[in-house]
């Protein structure tokens, strides 16, 4: 077996709460699938028969129920964590370690994309690498989100990610937060790639594949958490780092003390094949350089390589706040060629619908409603003479007459009174509008939500 | 014994061809011998094929049978069938003419039968049949086809030409699971030229090898023995459509098979399988590794203090020769040819430099402004065919020819296993064709042959290999020895009755 997957699906969304106190996020519907589903087609698409998957014990309890979930034709091997125990993903991973017994491919349950996965995994494979992520141009949200009120924060903390030459081998990988001081990069990386592209509107896509060294790794270093956070740009620096590389360098004193504090770290990561000397004869022998100008072999004789695969056309989303799930909600109906109305929804003949909505099974829409580029979920009433224009409602939601509701998000079991006017809001879950409400940009959530914080 | 059962089989084969295709067979040899050099064609010297040599020969015997007919009759027939076919092939295959039976004369002196000649599939790519056979072949070992990319020029039509970006793991699913991961890689490293050389190719081929013997285990009902060889079989294929066999990886492939084959069926799994481990560690050491070093003694006899040697492209052989010289401490220094697209002299002088060896370097336009300063050539080579030429990087016979010219002396360098039955006396039969895009070049922003594929009357040709033949070698060193080009076939012969 060549590759094990595993689909992280214990987040919490802690960055949209008001969609998530009462849904968890794997499970928030996006065009009418619930959002796990996503990742997991896309793995069962390239060929995946078996996924380990990550998550709590109530998204374990939905996914049960939820009939799309029952689509998926892997086997789902599903590994239930506390939900408020502070896990973090490499945490998840060091909990899994029994069951890894090759190389995995870390996947996060937002992922929503269309991109060719055999690209990260080629530079996985044909370069030997230790890393292979997936990075996509990050996306300027235009839609109005609701709830936020004046312009749109400034960016959250960028990420700085430096490429080679080629945009294939990841050299530098550092957050804004953890920059205090500037930008400082080592004098080994510019001795060896005097060339590095430093980019920073990028977003990680959050799709790893890892070789099973570094899950070994892991398992003895329980310092780190987050493979996000803390595993990645450990191992992209560690691809420099003095005692990582050939021994061929006169060692001083402090460099043998960091090798015998690193030493053990990098037994673990350099594991190397039963069969090294024939690679190295092999590579010895090959006449390719990954890179010219100056005089070392390939890869710098380094054994640690971390590579990159960035794509600039197509779907890559990350559903993680407000105005990428509202995006999503957009464009994710667009992945499938899928019928828009579902068949068991009631339509009335004289309702208009407009080409890019979709209705969910079991809906009711009565007549004279006008559904323009909004997504309606299952076992949804609409009642007569509503306006529904570029909103997200979600099941269960009832909408009596007379309503107007415009860029809304309806989170679901909501009721929404007759002669309601909505522009722009949040309706959280459960919630009742009273008729003949009138608002605007506003996050209606109920107050037990609000003592959250 | 085995040998001989398989050798039975085999010539109770022919015979049934024999009666069923014998006008067919009859009129190939005798029309290759016949044929007026009407197409200006490079196959002046269809002599040197030894096959067509042995079949007229045995021919007569074959004739006796039909006292039917008469003898005039059927020459008549055969006259009237060669036209026809002669006029068909024209039609199909333009400027290549006949194509020359280059098939592996299987039939060593010993065996009078004569041999069935027929192409290898992988110069057929022209001929719709034979995609077809290889597409179903393909299907039934659940390999993916790869599709031939861009307009081909019409001289080369009738070999692969593949695309570089659109590697064949596009179209498998990605935990591999038909094909052993091991094999996935090194396709992915051939196609992508990351594990490129012929040396360095045969090496990693034996590595992955190693890997999938190690996961192997025999079915039940199943021997080893057979199963085996049956489950290498698909991951030839498939590294055949990443990036076509080499010479030396066809023969370790022979050898490995054999090997496989040879294993008594009451052994036990574990063992056969170390034996077998082990034999790949022995054939790597001896025909690789020691054999480098065997020639590296040779050629240090015929480097003397003061010469000026040039080296042609990167042959991981020429390197390791030209380091041990240096390390014997010869004064010489080197002057590297380098040709694009690969430019893989750069990563050869890059080597030579970091020993401390003083290098020049030219492209191989300036070849004859140079060469007078030149004492010798050593080249390298892909491989060495039946017939003393010598087939290697394309561009070396055009510095063999130039040094002729210069009456500069040629040294190929060249492992015994990378000895070819194969017979062949012009680039055009059997190449490799490389992605075309590679010829295209961006100088400072601007690429002249982005569209290249849009302008009806321009094909971009990007050859790999190219023979050399034998009058412009002056020598061959080989771990057996310094022998001249002429005495490959005794070679192989020697061989052979090893084995």
């Amino acid at each position: 077996m060549e590759l094990q997957a595993v689909l992280m699906a214990a987040g919490g969304g802690s960055r949209m709460p008001d969609l998530t106190y009462n849904t968890p996020k794997p499970m928030l519907p996006v065009g009418n699938k619930p959002l796990m589903w996503y990742p997991l087609n896309l793995l069962e698409r390239v060929g995946f028969e078996e996924v380990i998957v990550i998550t709590t014990k109530e998204v374990h309890k939905m996914m049960s129920t939820d009939p799309k979930m029952k689509d998926v034709k892997m086997k789902l091997d599903v590994v239930c964590i506390q939900e408020d125990g502070d896990m973090g993903t490499a945490d998840a991973l060091r909990h899994i370690q029994q069951k890894i017994k090759t190389d995995v491919l870390v996947v996060s349950c937002d992922l929503i994309t269309d991109v060719a996965l055999h690209e990260v995994v080629d530079l996985f494979r044909a370069h030997n690498a230790t890393l292979a992520m997936l990075m996509s141009k990050a996306h300027e949200f235009t839609d109005t989100v609701p709830g936020q009120k004046g312009k749109k924060k400034t960016a959250e903390q960028r990420d700085f990610v430096g490429v080679d030459q080629s945009g294939k081998r990841l050299l530098f990988m550092a957050n804004e937060a953890d920059l205090e001081d500037g930008l400082s990069i080592r004098k080994s990386i510019m001795r060896k790639h005097p060339r590095m592209h430093i980019k920073t509107g990028l977003e990680d896509a959050h799709l790893y594949c890892l070789k099973k060294a570094v899950v070994d790794f892991l398992a003895d270093n329980k310092s780190i958490s987050s493979i996000r956070g803390e595993l990645v740009p450990y191992l992209v620096r560690k691809q420099f780092s003095k005692t990582t590389n050939s021994p061929k360098i006169k060692d001083d004193a402090e460099d043998q003390n960091q090798k015998t504090i690193d030493g053990s770290t990098n037994h673990e990561l350099l594991i190397s094949s039963r069969d090294e000397p024939l690679l190295q004869l092999a590579q010895e022998r090959s006449c390719w350089n990954d890179h010219r100008g100056d005089m070392s072999e390939a890869y710098h004789g380094g054994k640690l390589r971390c590579y990159v695969h960035i794509i600039d056309q197509g779907l890559c989303y990350r559903v993680n706040t407000l105005a990428a799930y509202i995006e999503a909600n957009r464009l994710a109906p667009k992945l499938f060629e899928e019928p828009a109305v579902h068949p068991s929804a009631v339509i009335s003949e004289r309702c208009q619908m407009g080409s890019d909505s979709i209705i969910g099974a079991l809906c009711q829409v009565a007549d004279k409603t006008s559904i323009k580029r909004s997504t309606i979920g299952n076992s949804t009433t609409v009642k007569e003479k509503v306006k529904v224009t570029n909103s997200i409602i979600m099941h269960g939601v009832t909408i009596e007459e007379g309503c107007n509701i415009q860029g809304c998000v309806i989170c679901s079991n909501a009721v929404i009174g007759r002669g309601a006017d909505l522009k722009y809001c949040l309706v959280g879950s459960g919630q009742q509008i009273e008729p003949e409400a009138e608002r605007t940009n506003e996050v209606i959530v109920g107050t037990d939500q609000l003592m959250e914080i | 014994t085995k040998e001989e059962k398989q050798r039975l089989r085999k010539e109770k084969k022919h015979q049934k061809k024999i009666k069923e295709k014998k006008d067919d067979k009859e009129e190939k040899p005798v029309g290759a011998a016949s044929q007026p050099p009407t197409q200006p064609s490079q196959k002046g010297d269809l002599a040197p094929a030894p096959a067509p040599v042995p079949v007229p020969a045995s021919e007569t015997p074959a004739l006796a049978d039909k006292p039917a007919k008469s003898k005039a009759d059927l020459k008549a027939e055969r006259r009237a069938r060669q036209e026809s076919e002669r006029a068909s092939k024209q039609g199909k295959k333009g400027d290549v003419g006949q194509p020359v039976p280059t098939s592996k004369p299987k039939a060593p002196p010993s065996e009078l039968q004569p041999v069935v000649k027929r192409l290898p599939e992988h110069v057929q790519v022209d001929n719709p049949d034979v995609l077809k056979k290889l597409a179903k072949k393909l299907e039934r070992q659940q390999i993916p086809l790869r599709s031939d990319y861009g307009y081909k020029v019409s001289l080369f039509s009738h070999l692969h030409q593949y695309s570089r970006k659109a590697p064949l793991t596009q179209q498998l699913g990605i935990p591999s699971t038909v094909i052993h991961p091991a094999i996935v890689r090194l396709g992915l490293q051939y196609s992508q030229g990351i594990v490129a050389g012929s040396n360095a190719r045969s090496v990693a081929l034996l590595h992955a090898f190693k890997q999938v013997i190690r996961d192997y285990t025999t079915p039940p009902n199943e021997e080893l023995s057979r199963d085996l060889v049956n489950k290498l079989k698909p991951y030839i294929s498939f590294l055949n459509q990443c990036r076509p066999l080499s010479a030396s990886m066809g023969n370790a492939i022979k050898y490995i098979k054999k090997e496989i084959s040879n294993i008594p069926s009451q052994c036990k799994e574990e063992e056969a399988k170390s034996k077998l481990l082990s034999c790949i560690e022995c054939y790597i050491n001896e025909k690789i590794i020691l054999a480098a070093k065997a020639i590296a003694k040779y050629s240090i006899e015929k480097i003397s203090d003061g010469d000026v040697i040039l080296v042609y492209g990167c042959s991981s052989l020429v390197n390791h020769i030209l380091c041990e010289a240096f390390e014997k401490k010869r004064k010489f220094r080197v002057i590297v040819v380098d040709s694009r697209p690969r430019l893989e002299g750069r990563e050869a002088l890059r080597r030579l430099v970091q020993r401390g060896i003083s290098c020049t370097y030219v492209l191989i336009s300036a070849v004859s402004y140079i060469l007078p300063e030149v004492s010798k050539v050593f080249l390298g080579a892909h491989a060495l065919l039946a017939n003393g030429y010598v087939m290697s990087r394309v561009g070396t016979s055009q510095i063999a020819l130039v040094a002729k010219a210069f009456n500069v002396p040629v040294l190929v360098c060249c492992e015994t296993y990378k000895f070819c039955e194969r017979v062949q006396t012009d680039s055009f039969v059997s190449n490799e064709l490389d992605d075309p895009d590679e010829l295209i070049v961006t100088r400072k922003g601007k690429t002249q042959l982005e569209h290249w594929q849009e302008v009806p009357s321009l094909g971009l040709l990007n050859l790999v290999y190219d023979v050399t033949p034998p009058d412009f070698v002056d020598l061959v060193i080989t771990d057996l020895g310094m022998i001249p080009c002429t005495s490959v076939p005794v070679v192989l012969r020697v061989k052979n009755v090893d084995q």
